[in-house]
């Protein structure tokens, strides 16, 4: 992990359950408060379960931590009231609002950054008035990042922001998250390793629902025999 | 000709007196899955405090029937509120135990009526013009039935106005589509729980004043005997969809006075057979989301 940035999320020996079977043993990281920290790992590893176990949105024990305030007896909403941004796994955009009622929900202060994200995603601007289940899956996409953007939040969970994205939306997507980087911390789950190589300057792996190796991005990316041996893959992007 | 008529338009009067009954039914369901069996408990207590209240103030004026329908829907609302608070929110997220708390509290309070009110009906009285009927092509209407459709459209207005135009409305619309994504937007969703119980409440208390005029009495099991009707519209309709309850509502009550009519009083047999044909043929109702 960087050695700089002290850490704005601590996670130790997290463990989470779903009707009634372990999906996160033990996990423990921190995530820096700077910069983009992915979370790897192979398909159902827990991933998306340890993001979920973070907010409160599975039954789950440990500590987690967020800037020296212990959150994990608190319930979802009030972790998420504390800065904590969530643009969750397939989107959850509210099918029968508009796209102006979605993004308005999730406006938790006085002074939402709706010229932020109207800069991000212009596209969304011109059609506020439609049915969020009307739209495609990149333009549902910039709805959830945009719910999250939408507030001063002090660390964003994104899980897998590029899945089943056309190649265009896909790169849409990752420049809204690095530009979103300059400003605030994000633990991302993302299976797509070039879009990790381009945007994560840290990475945590799981597998079997534990953390089994830390680093910066790069340095597991580049290593060939780890990324297979932990992701099943190359994490060599194909020229 | 007139008959027809008469059975129609007595019909939609029927349906929107279910609605009242069956609009907050659906709401609750439709945020927090809880089918609430209490919900006629909150109907019947409202009708007899509206009756006291009434009783009070002088029933043949319009003024204490008002005010009667008012007090019926605060004593709705407040009753529907402390059951959540009280009841509900401790099992949250336990489905089963806040439903067999609700069939608790239906038995307890249908007891504890029957201990302050009697076991036997008490007849009631209002304005005269409820008395009374109105023609329509030949057909004379019993004026209880305009009060019943014109308080049905107002509560329907108001709860659309409410769901479409407020935030509350807008948290308890994505509430229905995903429960824990607007949790994890940082919006205490309890809240609009409460909120969900004292407007079915209200609606239910409305509906048990209005009931009371529709029945000419109140007795401690007026609840319970509306509340089997409303689960059937709520049922047919898609549970959770309010517009889907609204015409269940009215299909379900032309149905059954047809029937009365027409086929030798069987109007309950066809409504039941008929939520067996919705429930073989398309389980979800007619507004209902898929599952």
């Amino acid at each position: 992990m960087s050695a700089v940035a002290e850490p704005i999320l601590t996670v130790e020996h997290l463990s989470g359950m779903i009707a009634g079977q372990q999906v996160v043993q033990d996990v423990s990281f921190s995530v820096p408060s700077v910069g983009i920290t992915a979370v790897l790992g192979r398909n159902g590893v827990g991933k998306t379960s340890t993001l979920r176990g973070i907010l409160g949105l599975i039954s789950r024990r440990g500590a987690v931590t967020l800037d020296g305030e212990r959150i994990e007896t608190l319930p979802t909403h009030r972790i998420v009231q504390r800065g904590v941004g969530y643009v969750p796994e397939d989107r959850e955009v509210f099918a029968k609002l508009t796209v102006a009622e979605n993004l308005a929900l999730a406006e938790r202060t006085k002074n939402p950054r709706r010229e932020f994200v109207a800069e991000l995603f212009p596209d969304l601007v011109a059609r506020r008035g439609q049915m969020a289940g009307t739209l495609s899956g990149g333009q549902q996409q910039m709805v959830s990042v945009a719910r999250a953007l939408l507030n001063d939040n002090r660390i964003l969970l994104v899980d897998e922001p590029t899945k089943g994205l056309a190649p265009k939306i896909v790169a849409q997507v990752a420049d809204a998250l690095r530009e979103a980087a300059k400003t605030v911390p994000i633990l991302l789950v993302e299976q797509n390793l070039e879009v990790v190589r381009r945007l994560a300057d840290d990475a945590v792996v799981i597998a079997g629902g534990q953390v089994v190796h830390t680093g910066t991005a790069a340095s597991i990316l580049d290593d060939r025999a780890l990324t297979m041996r932990l992701l099943g893959v190359s994490g060599e992007v194909p020229a | 000709m007139s008959g027809l008529v008469l059975i129609l338009i007595t019909g939609v009067g029927l349906g929107a007196l279910y609605f009242l009954v069956a609009s907050g039914l659906s709401l609750i369901y439709g945020l927090m899955h809880v089918l609430n069996f209490a919900h006629g408990a909150f109907l019947t207590l409202s009708a007899f405090i509206g009756w006291q209240v009434a009783q009070t103030l002088g029933t043949d004026s319009w003024g204490s029937f008002l005010a009667s329908v008012a007090v019926g829907a605060v004593v709705g609302a407040v009753f529907a509120t402390l059951t959540e608070l009280v009841l509900i929110r401790p099992l949250y997220e336990r489905h089963i135990e806040q439903v067999l708390i609700t069939v608790g509290l239906s038995f307890a309070a249908v007891a504890l009526f029957e201990g302050i009110w009697g076991t036997d009906p008490i007849n009631i009285n209002g304005p005269g013009w409820l008395r009374e009927t109105t023609e329509v092509l030949g057909a004379r209407i019993p004026n209880t039935y305009w009060v019943l459709m014109i308080a049905a459209v107002l509560v329907l207005a108001a709860l659309v106005l409410f769901l479409q135009k407020t935030r509350y409305g807008m948290i308890i619309r994505a509430g229905v589509e995903n429960r824990s994504m607007v949790t994890a937007l940082g919006i205490d969703v309890r809240r609009s729980f409460t909120l969900v119980f004292a407007i079915g409440g209200a609606a239910a208390g409305i509906g048990g004043v209005l009931a009371m005029h529709y029945f000419t009495f109140v007795s401690a099991h007026l609840g319970s005997t509306l509340l089997i009707f409303a689960f059937i519209v709520t049922v047919i309709g898609g549970l959770g969809s309010l517009t889907g309850a609204a015409i269940a509502s009215v299909v379900v009550a032309v149905l059954q006075q047809f029937a009365n009519f027409y086929l030798d009083g069987t109007g309950d047999f066809i409504v039941v057979a008929l939520l067996a044909v919705v429930l073989l043929v398309r389980p979800r109702g007619i507004l209902g989301r898929k599952a």
